[in-house]
């Protein structure tokens, strides 16, 4: 299915967000996630089923004043 | 010390990270400044490049306290969804809380920002928030749970120093027994001095250090300053004086006319 990573297009294979991350590289990093502008807990990606279309930003610690 | 939600610090410079000229400058600049509470925030992570994780990495090894921040964020949802997911990220309840209303002057929108406060407070988040000096807001941020207040000096990043004395003694008088940090706009060294003393408690400084040519002896430079102003402080000082008054005594003045 086709949904939006960090405002960008990608075809993925997984159906949830533990396996969309894993397949898109961000297995081991240390990252904080939002489908659709609601928080998801790493804890709570698993279980977490993406849908066609649906807004995925993955964000990381950044530089910052 | 300086106690920040129950953490006692020695140093009363916190330093932001962004805009240095390069990583290693930005660890000289840390370690120069003597900082031990460092402001960080989260942007997208692109998983070729990997930046955030190299960042984290080297924040990690400097050993301090992190702040994240909700920098950028412009309503109470997109603040309250970027603290929870900083929370997660960085293993800490600490947020520098900024709900920016005008893209000029940075000014927070106030409103946004104490409905923000209130329910991240209510979410066990120590809340620092980046305000103005308006003494009813600031009042109204204590009531929804915060023990930080952060106003501006001037807008971010403008290096005017400290623009509305006025209101910043006014706020520093009402709230005796807040920790204050001056969060916004000091330029130099001299601007930091002049808060400290005025009592604040300590000064946060991003931009002041990161474009100096030389930051880390910028961030060194800064320290001194705070230093001084704090002892300055607590000696008190003089109160100003509209007229000349002579520092030698006139009695025993010779007549030599």
């Amino acid at each position: 299915m086709n949904i939006q990573i960090n405002g960008e297009w990608r075809e993925v294979r997984a159906a949830d967000l533990a396996a969309a991350l894993a397949e898109l590289g961000f297995a081991d990093a240390v990252i904080a996630t939002a489908v659709n502008g609601e928080f998801v807990p790493a804890a709570s990606r698993a279980a977490a089923a993406l849908a066609e279309g649906d807004r995925l930003e993955v964000l990381a610690p950044m530089q910052g004043g | 010390m300086l106690t920040l939600y129950d953490v006692s610090v020695r140093s009363r410079l916190l330093l932001g990270t962004a805009r240095y000229p390069s990583p290693a400058i930005l660890t000289e600049a840390v370690k120069a400044s003597g900082a031990q509470v460092l402001t960080v925030s989260l942007r997208r992570e692109a998983a070729g490049e990997r930046a955030g994780q190299a960042f984290w990495s080297i924040v990690r090894d400097l050993g301090v306290r992190v702040l994240p921040n909700t920098a950028g964020c412009h309503t109470v949802k997109e603040a309250v969804t970027t603290a929870h997911m900083a929370r997660e990220v960085f293993g800490t309840s600490w947020v520098k809380l900024e709900v920016i209303g005008e893209e000029d002057t940075l000014q927070p929108d106030v409103f946004a920002l104490v409905e923000a406060a209130r329910i991240l407070c209510a979410e066990g988040f120590e809340v620092f928030p980046y305000t103005t000096e308006d003494l009813i807001v600031a009042e109204r941020l204590c009531a929804a749970g915060c023990r930080v207040l952060m106003p501006w000096g001037s807008p971010i990043g403008s290096g005017h120093g400290l623009n509305n004395l006025f209101g910043l003694k006014a706020l520093r008088a009402r709230f005796p027994g807040v920790p204050l940090v001056i969060d916004a706009g000091i330029g130099v060294p001299s601007h930091a001095a002049q808060a400290l003393e005025l009592g604040f408690d300590a000064v946060l400084i991003n931009t002041a250090v990161s474009q100096a040519a030389d930051p880390a002896r910028m961030a060194a430079a800064f320290a001194q300053a705070i230093a001084a102003g704090r002892e300055a402080f607590l000696a008190g000082p003089m109160e100003p004086r509209d007229m000349a008054v002579p520092s030698t005594p006139a009695v025993g003045t010779a007549l030599l006319r």
